[in-house]
C-alpha cells in the first residue's frame, strides 16, 4: 500500500464540546492523499463530529467549541486568516441523506461552479456540469433531463447527483457522512464503485457504519469509541490484526 | 315548564343509564367491548331519543301553536286579520310579558290567555314525549345487552356522525351566507345593470327616498371603488412585504434563539391591534404628517388619503407576512442548508439561492393571504381614507374602497329594498369573489409546490 503518501489533512490533539459535555478527546489522525480513509465505530462514537470539524461545519452549531489542531496542507484551518468559505471550497462534503436542492439537476451542479465563478461563459458552465455528473457516473442516465428536477431521480441517484455537486468544484477533499446508509445494496454498491474512481483525483475520507464497506473501500480506517480514535492504520490490519481490545470486539461483533 | 328543568331531567336519565350500563358489565367476563363503552353506549342511546324528540321543540311553535291560536282567534271572532304575523308576535310577547297587556282590548287578551294554555300543553307534551323516547332508547340497549355486544364499535358510529355534524355546521353556514349574499345581489342586479356595476365609472349611491326630494338618481358604477381598493391594498403590500419577509429572514436565520423568543410574540402583537385603533393612528397621526410633508415640498394633500390608509394597513399586516414565511422558512430542512454551507457558499448566498426559492410557495401564499386581509380591511379605510369615489393612481388624494361603502351604505335610515342598501351586497359578493380567488391561487401554489423537499 502507499504508505508513504502525503498527509494532506492533519488533526493533532483535536478535543471537541458541546457546551460543557466533552464530544471528541484527544484525536489525532493523518489522512493520506488520494487514498480512502475510513472512519469507524458505534452511534454516538463522535465519528461524524469530527468529521464536520475537517471543513468547519461544526461551526454552525452554536456553544461548540474545538481545541487542538487541523492542518490542510500544512495550514492550520482553524487560523483566524482562513475563509471559511474558500476552506469548503477545497474540502467538499456529502451528506448521509441526499439533499439535492429543490432545482433543476443542471442547476444543482452548477450552484458550486456558479457561485465561485468557475465558469467563463455557459459552455464552459455546461462542460463543468457534464463531466461531473460523469465521473459520478450519472450522465448516461441523466442527460436528457438535466434540466427536470432533481427530486424526481431515485435515492441512489440522488446521492450520486450530491457527490457530482461536491466534485464540481474540484474540491482536495471529500468528506462523506455515511453516504449510503439510506440507500440499498445496489444503490451502495454504485456510489462505492465511484469512490474506487475517485480516489484517483481525490482524498476520500468516508464514515460508514458498515465494516464491510470500510473493508472494501478504504485504505486507511480509524475506529472510534466514546470520542476517542482508539485506532488507526492500514484497513486490513485493523480488521485481521487489531491491536486494541475494543477494536477486535466491535470488528468480531461483541457490541456496537 | 322551565328548561333548565327539562335539561336536567334529560341529563339525570342519561347518567343514570349509563351509570346502570358501566355497572352491569362491569363484572362479566370475557366481555367483547369494555364496561366504559357499555357505559357510553347505554347513555348516548337514551340521550339521542330524548335530543330528537327535544327538536320538536324548535318547530313547535310555527307548526302547533301558532295555527291553533290564530285561527282560534279569528274563527271565534269572525273577524279577518290584515297581519296575522304582527298580532301573533303580540300576543307572544304579552304573554311572555315584554309589553303590557292591552287593557282595552278583550279579544287580544284571551287570545293571550288561549296561547299560554296551548303553549304549557304542548311543553309538557313534548317533555312526556322526551322521557318516552328516553324509556324506549333504554328498553332498546338492555334488551340488546349481551356479552358480545359491539358497544364500542356503537358508540364509535355515534361520536363520528356528531364530529361530521358539528363540521356540517360551519360547511352549512357558508353556503346559507353565500346564498343570501347572491339572492340580495341578484335583486339589485334587477335594478342596476350589471356591466354598469362593474364598467361604470361614477359611484354615487345616494337615491332621492322621497319623490319631491332633491338629490341624485344614484348612480353605481364600481369601478372607482375596485380602483381604490387596489390602490391601498397595492400600498399597503409594499409596505408589508419587504418588511415583513426582512424580518422573517431575520429572525429565522439570524436571531438568536434569545432575541426570536421576544422579537416573534411581539410582532405577532402587531396582529392583535383592533383595526379601529390603526384607523385613528391613521387619521390623527399619519394622515396630518403626509399633508404637512407634501406642503414642505409643496404638493397639496388631501387630509384623508390613499397613501396614510395604506401606510397604516401595510404596517397591519407586517405580522401577517413575517410570522407566516417566518414558519415557511424555518421549515425548510437544515440539510439544505448544510449542503449549500459544504459548497462553500456564504450564508447570504444560501438564503437567496437555496432556502428562499425552497419557501417560496409558502412565502407567496402568506403574501396572498396579507392581501386579501389588505382588501378586506374596513375600519382603517372607513377613517382614513375617506368616502369620495375617485378614480385615481395619485396616493396623495383621497379615495374609497369596496368595504368603506359597504359600511356607508348600511348606515343610518335606509329602506331594505332600495338599490343603495342592494348595492351593499353586490359590492360584498365582489368582494368576497376577489378573496376567494386570491385564497383557492394561494392554495393551488401551496399544493403544486408541495413536494419541494424530499
Amino acid at each position: 500500500m502507499n504508505n508513504n503518501a502525503n498527509p494532506v489533512m492533519r488533526a493533532d490533539s483535536v478535543n471537541v464540546f458541546y457546551g460543557k459535555t466533552q464530544a471528541l478527546h484527544d484525536v489525532s489522525i493523518d489522512i493520506k492523499q488520494q487514498q480512502i480513509t475510513a472512519l469507524i465505530g458505534p452511534s454516538g462514537c463522535g465519528k461524524s463530529t469530527f468529521l464536520r470539524c475537517l471543513n468547519r461545519m461544526n461551526d454552525v452549531i452554536e456553544n461548540c467549541t474545538i481545541t487542538g489542531q487541523i492542518t490542510l496542507n500544512k495550514e492550520d484551518i482553524y487560523a483566524p486568516s482562513v475563509d471559511i468559505v474558500a476552506l469548503r471550497r477545497k474540502i467538499g462534503m456529502v451528506f448521509q441523506k441526499p439533499n439535492p436542492f429543490p432545482k433543476s439537476i443542471f442547476d444543482n451542479i452548477a450552484y458550486g461552479p456558479r457561485i465561485h465563478g468557475m465558469a467563463k461563459d455557459k459552455d464552459d458552465l455546461e462542460e463543468i456540469v457534464t463531466n461531473s455528473l460523469d465521473k459520478a457516473g450519472l450522465f448516461n442516465e441523466v442527460k436528457d433531463r438535466l434540466h427536470n428536477s432533481a427530486l424526481g431521480l431515485s435515492g441512489g441517484q440522488q446521492q450520486r447527483l450530491c457527490i457530482a455537486r461536491a466534485i464540481a468544484i474540484n474540491p482536495e477533499v471529500l468528506l462523506m457522512d455515511e453516504p449510503c446508509s439510506a440507500l440499498d445494496p445496489i444503490a451502495t454498491n454504485h456510489v462505492e464503485e465511484l469512490m474506487w474512481e475517485l480516489k484517483a483525483n481525490y482524498t476520500i475520507i468516508i464514515v460508514t457504519h458498515s465494516m464491510q464497506q470500510a473493508a472494501r473501500v478504504s485504505q486507511q480506517t480509524g475506529f472510534f469509541h466514546m470520542g476517542s480514535l482508539v485506532e488507526v492504520g492500514r484497513t486490513e490490519q485493523i480488521f485481521q490484526n487489531p491491536v486494541d481490545k475494543r477494536t477486535r470486539d466491535y470488528i468480531t461483533g461483541r457490541f456496537g | 315548564m322551565n328548561s333548565i328543568v327539562i335539561l336536567i331531567t334529560a341529563i339525570c336519565l342519561t347518567l343514570m343509564s349509563g351509570f346502570f350500563g358501566w355497572q352491569r358489565s362491569k363484572n362479566i367476563h370475557n366481555l367483547r367491548s369494555r364496561p366504559i363503552y357499555h357505559g357510553m353506549n347505554h347513555g348516548l342511546k337514551v340521550a339521542l331519543p330524548m335530543m330528537m324528540t327535544a327538536s320538536i321543540w324548535l318547530i313547535s311553535d310555527n307548526l302547533i301553536i301558532k295555527p291553533t291560536v290564530m285561527s282560534d282567534l279569528t274563527h271565534n271572532n269572525q273577524i279577518t286579520l290584515a297581519d296575522p304575523d304582527f298580532h301573533y308576535l303580540q300576543i307572544v310577547q304579552i304573554a311572555d310579558g315584554l309589553i303590557k297587556e292591552n287593557a282595552f282590548n278583550a279579544t287580544i287578551n284571551k287570545a293571550v290567555e288561549h296561547y299560554r294554555v296551548t303553549k304549557q300543553n304542548t311543553d309538557s307534551a313534548i317533555f312526556w314525549m322526551m322521557i318516552i323516547a328516553g324509556l324506549l332508547g333504554f328498553r332498546g340497549v338492555t334488551k340488546k345487552f349481551h356479552r358480545n355486544t359491539p358497544a364500542r364499535e356503537q358508540v364509535e358510529r355515534i361520536i363520528k356522525l356528531l364530529l361530521a355534524a358539528s363540521s356540517g355546521v360551519a360547511v352549512l353556514t357558508t353556503a346559507g351566507i353565500v346564498l343570501a349574499l347572491l339572492f340580495e345581489t341578484l335583486r339589485f342586479f334587477n335594478q342596476v345593470p350589471f356591466t354598469e356595476f362593474l364598467f361604470g365609472t361614477h359611484w354615487s349611491p345616494q337615491m332621492a327616498i322621497r319623490a319631491d326630494q332633491v338629490g341624485s338618481s344614484g348612480a353605481f358604477g364600481a369601478l372607482p371603488l375596485f380602483a381604490g381598493t387596489l390602490l391601498i391594498a397595492l400600498i399597503a403590500m409594499a409596505v408589508a412585504v419587504p418588511v415583513g419577509l426582512y424580518s422573517a429572514i431575520y429572525l429565522s436565520e439570524y436571531a438568536q434563539p434569545k432575541i426570536r423568543v421576544v422579537a416573534k410574540p411581539a410582532l405577532e402583537i402587531l396582529a392583535g391591534i383592533p383595526t379601529v385603533v390603526y384607523g385613528f393612528f391613521a387619521a390623527l397621526t399619519v394622515a396630518p404628517l403626509i399633508v404637512d410633508l407634501c406642503e414642505h415640498f409643496g404638493i397639496s394633500a388631501s387630509s384623508e388619503s390613499a397613501l396614510a390608509a395604506g401606510l397604516v394597513m401595510g404596517v397591519m399586516i407586517i405580522p401577517f407576512v413575517s410570522s407566516l414565511s417566518e414558519d415557511v422558512i424555518s421549515a425548510v430542512p437544515q440539510s439544505l442548508r448544510d449542503g449549500s454551507l459544504a459548497m462553500g457558499a456564504t450564508k447570504a448566498e444560501t438564503i437567496v439561492k437555496v432556502v428562499l426559492p425552497s419557501a417560496l410557495p409558502g412565502i407567496v401564499s402568506a403574501l396572498l393571504l396579507a392581501f386579501s386581509r389588505a382588501i378586506g380591511e374596513t375600519m382603517i379605510v372607513v377613517m382614513a381614507a375617506g368616502l369620495a369615489a375617485n378614480m385615481t393612481a395619485n396616493p396623495l388624494e383621497s379615495v374609497t374602497t369596496i368595504t368603506a361603502q359597504i359600511v356607508t351604505t348600511l348606515v343610518g335610515d335606509q329602506s331594505f329594498d332600495s338599490p343603495k342598501t342592494l348595492s351593499a351586497f353586490a359590492l360584498g359578493l365582489t368582494l368576497f369573489c376577489f378573496t376567494l380567488m386570491l385564497n383557492i391561487i394561494a392554495l393551488r401554489v401551496v399544493r403544486k409546490y408541495r413536494e419541494q423537499y424530499a
